[in-house]
């Protein structure tokens, strides 16, 4: 099994305006991305699970030109409001990095390019 | 309406400060009547690149591309802390170029750009309408250079302004601390709870009727046992030291500090069954504890306005200095 830090160099969190909370995964390479996107590993229906909401409520593009998949979701609490603990979101990717994702290492093999590169 | 917005009716927008998000049309007026120094109220961060090009001609796509790339400084930029983006806006393409010598651009970091702090990395709404980068390429041109084509602006059938409001939710004071002793930890959420109770009746007592416990919020974050996430949590390890920040929310700044006053004195003598005898169960850093925060205000709308004239709800005043 694999983690989305063995796939991704950079996750974030941030705000997109106080209603909505938005995730960047930014793949290591190429055929990282390649990799990610092919598993079917990250779903609206898995985002909504670990955030409480609704998949229909989950916007998940792939922005191939940036090797980067883009998760936005209603942010769980309005920024700034009373129950907020993370006002610029920056910590809120944290329950993405516990997902179990499919090796990598036989997705790397078939397309024939290996680690390291 | 935007997606997710609050509910709101009329008494809303009478609670609230509400600002309207302008777009290039105001600051196009500004500079056809020769001002050279433009200050503006809340704007779309992309329309303060896009004015000036737009008045010069450059098609839209490429013109609302380009501001969108250099709308957070040199945030595509390797590293991102570099001095500043040049944009070059040509008939079928743009450049985009740092300024810093010993900063890097690369198609990828240019294209990732359009990630930053937006829901959708494809689709970008302006007042005007909607920059559409799903067919963009980007191309290296040299080590500080990328060229940049094929994004789409669609004209909106209506020009539309986003408002922003908020209003005031209360006053708010703090008290900072921390919990080492595993005892005390262990105990925290029972005596949080049995605190809790006897704020309900302290405040009863203490203002008379005129503030009643519902006026006033008590909140208790507990950093170590889940404050950060926004979802909950499970947790396998116990913490080694707990962080714990209360949170006093009042309808004014003098009743939230007098309410502080005693949860902070409560909270740092919490009755501790192991023991037998006074203990003190917070380290507070400072001393008195409680600090004040200042006034709370919550966001109330997530709207736009249409159809609406670009200058409609924009105020503008020239002076010369």
């Amino acid at each position: 099994m694999a983690t989305l830090l063995d796939y991704c160099s950079l996750i974030r969190s941030k705000n997109a305006g106080p209603f909505v909370l938005t995730f960047d995964l930014m793949c290591k390479g190429q055929e990282h991305y390649d990799a990610l996107k092919h598993s079917g590993g990250i779903t609206r229906e898995l985002i909504a699970a670990l955030y409480a909401c609704s998949p229909d409520v989950v916007t998940l593009v792939h922005q191939d030109s940036a090797l980067a998949v883009k998760i936005s979701i209603p942010r769980p609490v309005v920024q700034g409001s009373r129950q907020d603990t993370d006002s610029y979101a920056g910590q809120q990717y944290v329950p993405l990095l516990h997902v179990d994702l499919p090796a990598l290492d036989r997705w790397l093999e078939q397309s024939g390019t290996g680690e390291g590169r | 309406m935007l997606v997710p917005a609050p509910v709101i009716d009329r008494t809303t927008l009478e609670r609230s400060t509400v600002v309207a998000m302008m777009g290039v049309e105001p600051i196009e007026h500004l500079l056809s009547e020769g001002c050279d120094v433009i200050l503006t109220g809340r704007t779309s961060d992309t329309a303060l690149f896009a004015a000036l090009p737009d008045m010069l001609g450059a098609a839209p796509g490429l013109n609302w591309h380009a501001a969108k790339t250099v709308e957070c400084g040199a945030a595509c930029a390797i590293p991102p802390t570099a001095g500043g983006l040049l944009t070059r806006i040509r008939s079928d393409h743009f450049t985009v170029e740092t300024l810093d010598p010993g900063s890097r651009l690369t198609p990828r970091s240019v294209a990732a750009h359009t990630l930053y702090e937006n829901a959708d990395p494809y689709r970008i709404t302006e007042p005007a309408g909607v920059l559409d980068t799903r067919h963009a390429a980007y191309e290296a041109i040299d080590e500080r250079t990328v060229r940049v084509s094929g994004a789409r602006f669609d004209l909106a059938a209506e020009y539309s302004m986003k408002l922003e409001g908020a209003e005031l939710v209360g006053y708010q004071t703090v008290i900072v601390g921390g919990i080492r002793d595993s005892v005390v930890m262990r105990r925290l959420p029972e005596l949080i709870k049995m605190a809790q109770q006897y704020f309900a009746d302290r405040i009863d007592d203490l203002f008379g009727g005129t503030v009643t416990p519902q006026d006033i919020d008590i909140d208790y974050r507990i950093y170590g046992a889940g404050a950060v996430c926004l979802t909950d949590e499970t947790f396998d390890e116990f913490p080694h030291e707990m962080g714990v920040v209360i949170i006093v929310t009042g309808p004014d700044q003098e009743i939230a500090h007098k309410v502080a006053t005693f949860v902070a004195h409560v909270s740092s003598h919490l009755p501790i069954l192991e023991y037998d005898g006074l203990v003190t169960t917070i380290a507070y850093p400072f001393s008195p504890p409680e600090i004040d925060r200042g006034a709370l205000y919550a966001f109330t709308l997530n709207h736009v306005v249409r159809p609406v004239r670009p200058t409609e709800l924009v105020r503008t005043l020239i002076k010369e200095i």
